[in-house]
């Protein structure tokens, strides 16, 4: 704290979409209190600060810096480090920072790939010079420099020590409100703050748990993508066929998609004690397939499970659509 | 390196009824098959979580090797199709992580099976062998080159063929 007393408030956009930025909004008239209470000193969304001020910044000056956006390439990291020296509790906010979310799914593919495709493929392109972006570029005045592009997406808390995570793509504004109210009050009365390392704004139990779809046993004999079928409301989506991430999510949304008919896509992350999502998911999904007897002979057994997964479109982009950097096996392996 | 002298590391799981005897047998039968798999005992392929085989890979296993009772002898009723859905749908999500589906083995072996179960090792190891190693840590540590698309991409075609079929 400084001249006016006031705690520091950082926020900052790695590789994300900027949807978090505007969930911390979404907080409605209480933004008022949190300027009220804190001192914006790094924002680039919302405010005109250069990364020279934050360099010029006292090691730990920042009191909360949430730190949105997946690590993608070395600017990315280089201010993970920046921002973990200038602030004292330091916040993975939302999933690209906690587990490499949408961004990550890139981790399926290479950067030669992702390049060929944005740069030269795309239909859209107009490239006659087949340029391709590089790090240093050589011109008459001197040389030009962008920040490296990673083969491989990384969390937040893959490349820098992390105080604290609130999950959800974006996180829920009721949520973060309630984080923020605990760092306020740590902050201006003493009060105390959670266990460095836990994942706030949640809960620890599954989406299933606050979903208030009556629940059955699940007997699948196809799955359907969403476009495939108009969900029966009031029912467990999982129990029509289709795929809800429910079973293998973390709470604290309160079940926002399956109540209107949307299989939960998974965006809070693996639930409490799960250390991969994906293969939590493949257990329940596996689980729920209904046909098949014990009696049938082995053969005719596999072609009728063969049956039912092939109506199971991308299971791997399905069950890590948001946890792949964090998953167990953190990328796919290119041939070469 | 040269695949001849590659010696894959395996992690077997064996239910504790059947198949952790006919692997038993094998043993006092003095059947030989390769020393390249280490088995873990669980009391049933049901117990098999896909937790266990990823972090195997993860961890630098070459190859997953599962083991049950036949169907409909299982000692926990119908736990071994639970383990056959699981071990299936996850050779088709490791197969979009550029791992080779054959990496991922079930077998069913009754206690009776040992020259059977022995053979069906000796049959992995020698496959995963001509694989050649799968070392996990340095592809998740990968940020080098590649421009070859992965199966990922490669499914998501045959999928939507799947689905103009299905229309
Ligand atoms: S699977 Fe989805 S729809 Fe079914 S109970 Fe769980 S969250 Fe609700
Ligand atoms: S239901 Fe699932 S996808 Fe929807 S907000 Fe909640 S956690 Fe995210
Ligand atoms: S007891 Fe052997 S597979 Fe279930």
């Amino acid at each position: 704290m400084n001249e006016n007393g006031k705690p520091k408030f950082g926020m900052y956009w790695a590789s994300s979409c900027g949807g978090c930025e505007i969930s911390v909004l979404n907080i409605g008239e209480h933004i008022l209190t949190v300027d009220e209470v804190f001192d914006v000193v790094f924002w680039p969304v919302a405010t005109d600060f250069k990364y020279e001020d934050v360099r010029g910044y006292p090691d730990g000056y920042i009191d909360l810096c949430l730190f949105n956006g997946a690590i993608r390439n070395s600017e990315n990291e280089e201010m993970a480090h920046l921002l973990r020296q200038k602030s004292k509790v330091l916040v993975a906010f939302g999933s690209c920072a906690y587990e490499g979310c949408i961004p990550a799914l890139a981790n399926f593919t290479s950067r030669e790939a992702i390049f060929q495709t944005v740069y030269l493929d795309s239909p859209s392109v107009d490239n006659p010079g087949r340029v391709i972006p590089q790090p240093v570029t050589a011109v008459p005045e001197g040389q030009l420099h962008i920040p490296e592009f990673y083969n491989t997406v990384k969390s937040l808390d893959q490349v820098v020590d992390v105080d604290y995570t609130i999950p959800g793509c974006p996180p829920e504004p009721h949520q973060i409100w309630a984080v923020l109210q605990v760092v306020v009050a740590a902050l201006t009365q003493g009060a105390e703050l959670p266990p460095k390392g836990s994942i706030i704004g949640a809960k620890e139990t599954a989406v299933c748990d606050e979903c208030l779809h009556p629940k059955s046993e699940k007997k699948i004999f196809r799955f359907y993508r969403p476009y495939e079928k108009v969900p029966e409301p009031g029912v467990c989506l999982l129990e029509q066929g289709i795929v809800c991430m429910g079973p293998a999510t973390r709470g604290g949304c309160g079940a926002l998609c399956p109540q209107v008919g949307m299989g939960c896509r998974g965006c809070y992350g693996p639930l409490g004690g799960v250390a991969d999502q994906g293969a939590r998911m493949l257990s329940a999904v596996a689980s729920v397939i209904g046909v098949g007897e014990p009696e049938m002979d082995e053969r005719m057994l596999e072609r009728e499970f063969e049956t039912v997964m092939d109506t199971l479109v991308d299971p791997a982009g399905t069950f890590y659509r948001f946890s792949m950097a964090h998953s167990l096996l953190k990328r796919a392996k290119i041939k070469d | 390196m040269n695949n001849e002298q590659f010696e894959p590391v395996i992690i077997g799981f064996t239910c504790n009824w059947c198949s952790y005897r006919a692997a038993d047998l094998a043993g006092t039968a003095r059947v030989k098959y390769p020393p390249n798999v280490r088995l873990i005992r669980l009391m049933c392929s049901g117990r098999i979580d896909p937790t266990f085989v990823l972090q195997a890979f993860a961890g630098g296993a070459d190859g997953v090797l599962i083991t049950g009772c036949h169907p409909g002898e299982c000692h926990y009723l119908e736990q071994n199709l639970k383990a056959l859905r699981r071990t299936m749908l996850l050779q088709r999500t490791v197969a979009q992580f550029g791992i080779e589906p054959e990496r991922v083995r079930l077998v069913w072996a009754s206690a009776a099976e040992g020259v059977y179960l022995a053979n069906a090792i000796t049959e992995m190891v020698e496959e995963i062998r001509a694989l050649g190693p799968l070392n996990w840590p340095q592809v998740a540590a990968l940020n080098g080159k590649s421009h070859v698309l992965t199966p990922a991409i490669a499914s998501v075609v045959v999928s939507e063929e799947l689905v103009e079929a299905a229309i």
